[in-house]
């Protein structure tokens, strides 16, 4: 299991849109990506799921990242959420 | 006639028929499946159908409103894929033994009413999304078509709610206004409204005997009139009228140079009080912004905005802006406008108290987070910061310490910003008019106040009306003030300009252009009316 935080800066935070692009890196990944936010987490494959966390900008959410290929999948996404989130 | 209040999704005005659009969605049954497997082959089937026409609709709303519009249909394939929601259908279907149709019906409130429950407007309003897609699915299954018609007269369009697919459906040539119940600003149908570039409203409670009566929206009220008499029908002919002049002379003048006909260059900026209004300068062609009041990110506050928040609002505007001149005005508050956070007392006279500059020198921890943040923001584009309320050069000279100071703990900070941001004054005292020769030695531009400086001129508070007829905006001793002020600019090389209301007077342009004004700073409205003026100017 990989970790790594990261602090919402898209205006809009993970809304629709963002929330969109995010399900389709998530879906290229072969391990299970989850995102938490306080509480409650969401899996980021599913956009209900995901948009049910109401990110909003200068949240702070952890992303896990699950499966054999873990730490190259992490650092993909990390390098996905400075980009687009 | 009627008139009936809504809330403006965009402005214009439109005249025409009303033209309701017929939903006709037969409630949903419940009903018993003994082939459990069959009912969710056929859940399948009409899965992958809805998903090919959105698919299609994706494709029809990118060529005819652009990426940002067409996105919604993206979002909708993929909450038409997400497993959680097909998931709970099949659920139900399995369970419970019912029809798909009844199973995606309950899917769809469950989710609806999830989102509707998220303390953010923006979110609640994704419930439509989740609203539309279920309802396609319902009328796929049932074997409905999902079509709206429009008649074959243009017409308003009036429904309880626009989903963002009868939005893109409808016939685009027929459509004069958006007229809606439910819907917020925020909703797909909206943006979509804003990217057609028709009036839209919505939270009108309309009757429902509204269909083919003659309609006025006014937009830019929020208004719909049912009915209107002929009075109303004329004055909003005549703004309509107005309006596409107005749109002719975008045309015409839109990217042309603010010059006069000998070739003197006058600079045309807008006035601007938010975020938001930047769209709207750009729009009306402002070749900068001479006048960004600051104090919307005080006034809407329960606390003082911390430097991050303000450095993101510069950063935004300075981007927007695209190189062209932004001129912040560090925080004016105090007389008329309060903010309590600041617990400032109660003054006998607050238009001569405790107010702008002043605050600022006396709590100078406040303003020095304004301008690390704005230091900081002009790595972004081509800032510049003007101080309000000055009398005396000692006060100029102070700010600039301060300045320094700031500059000096961002370095050592290692924080990136722009060390030569212009520094210039506003001139809004008639102690600044009478030593601008001095002043001028020390700030980089001055920009004139009208406002205030006509109110301490002439001796006249503008709130108070009972002495309304003695006020004379056009007063001798205000025009020979500025006359005094851009003399003593030239004198020392720095350029003076406009930026209160007498600016956009159009009856004085001219005047100004002879004191030599070099540059004049407005509501976004009036740039083009004044770019005319000037380029018809000798």
């Amino acid at each position: 299991m990989v970790k790594f935080n990261y602090v919402i800066t898209d205006e809009v935070g993970i809304h629709a849109r963002p929330a969109g692009l995010l399900v389709k890196a998530a879906q290229q990944l072969s391990g299970k990506v989850t995102v938490t936010k306080g509480e409650k987490s969401g899996d980021a494959k599913k956009i209900f799921s995901l948009m049910g966390l109401c990110v909003k900008k200068g949240d702070e959410v952890t992303v896990t990242v699950e499966g054999e290929n873990e730490a190259a999948e992490a650092q993909s996404l990390e390098q996905f959420f400075k980009e687009n989130l | 006639m009627i008139k009936l209040q809504g809330k403006t999704v965009f402005a214009g005005i439109a005249i025409g028929p009303a033209a309701v659009l017929e939903k006709k969605d037969s409630p949903v049954k419940r009903e018993h499946v003994d082939n459990v497997e069959a009912e969710l082959l056929r859940l399948e089937q009409a899965r992958e159908r809805v998903l090919l026409e959105l698919a299609e609709l994706y494709e029809r709303a990118l060529s005819q409103v652009g990426e940002s519009g067409a996105e919604v249909f993206g979002v909708h394939q993929m909450m038409l894929e997400d497993e959680d929601y097909s998931g709970s259908i099949k659920n139900i279907i399995e369970s419970e033994k019912v029809n798909a149709e009844y199973a995606a019906a309950v899917t769809g409130d469950n989710f609806s009413e999830m989102f509707e429950s998220m303390d953010d407007e923006y979110m609640k309003a994704r419930a439509a999304d989740i609203k539309d897609i279920t309802e396609r699915l319902i009328k796929t299954l049932s074997g409905k078509k999902s079509s709206v018609e429009t008649g074959d007269v243009a017409s308003v369009i009036i429904a309880e709610d626009l989903t963002p697919g009868e939005t893109v459906q409808l016939d685009k040539s027929k459509v004069l206004a958006f007229v809606a119940w439910y819907g917020s600003t925020n909703s797909c149908a909206a943006i979509l409204a804003r990217t057609l570039n028709v009036p839209a409203l919505i939270g009108v409670d309309y009757p429902e005997d509204i269909d083919k009566k003659p309609v006025i929206v006014d937009g830019n009220e929020g208004a719909l009139y049912i009915d209107p008499d002929e009075e109303t029908i004329k004055k909003y002919e005549s703004l309509k009228e107005a309006e596409k002049a107005k749109k002719q002379m975008l045309a015409e003048l839109k990217g042309k140079p603010t010059e006069t006909r000998g070739g003197r260059r006058i600079k045309l900026y807008a006035n601007i009080g938010g975020v938001s209004d930047v769209a709207y300068a750009l729009q009306n062609d402002a070749e900068g912004i001479g006048l960004f009041r600051s104090e919307f990110l005080y006034l809407s506050k329960e606390d003082y905005p911390d430097e991050e928040e303000q450095f993101q609002v510069y950063k935004i505007v300075l981007q927007n802006m695209a190189g062209k001149k932004v001129i912040i005005r560090t925080l004016d508050i105090g007389a008329d406008k309060k903010i309590d956070y600041f617990k400032l007392d109660e003054e006998e006279n607050p238009a001569m108290g405790f107010r702008a500059i002043r605050i600022c020198l006396e709590m100078p921890e406040i303003f020095k987070t304004q301008l690390r943040a704005i230091f900081r923001a002009g790595v972004y584009g081509n800032a510049a910061v003007m101080y309000p309320m000055i009398i005396s050069v000692e006060e100029l000279r102070e700010i600039k310490s301060i300045v320094e100071e700031v500059k000096a703990e961002l370095s050592e900070q290692g924080i990136p910003f722009k060390p030569d941001i212009e520094q210039g004054i506003m001139i809004e005292t008639p102690a600044a008019v009478m030593i601008s020769d001095l002043l001028a030695k020390e700030a980089d531009f001055f920009s004139i106040g009208t406002n205030d400086l006509t109110q301490y001129t002439l001796a006249i508070d503008r709130q108070n009306s009972k002495i309304d007829r003695f006020y004379d905006p056009h007063h001798e001793a205000v025009l020979r003030m500025i006359e005094t002020v851009v003399k003593n600019a030239h004198a020392e090389g720095i350029w003076a300009g406009i930026c209160g209301e007498l600016g956009a007077d159009v009856s004085l342009t001219e005047r100004f252009v002879e004191m030599g004004v070099d540059e004049l700073s407005v509501s976004p409205t009036f740039i083009l009316p004044i770019r005319k003026i000037i380029r018809n100017i000798e």
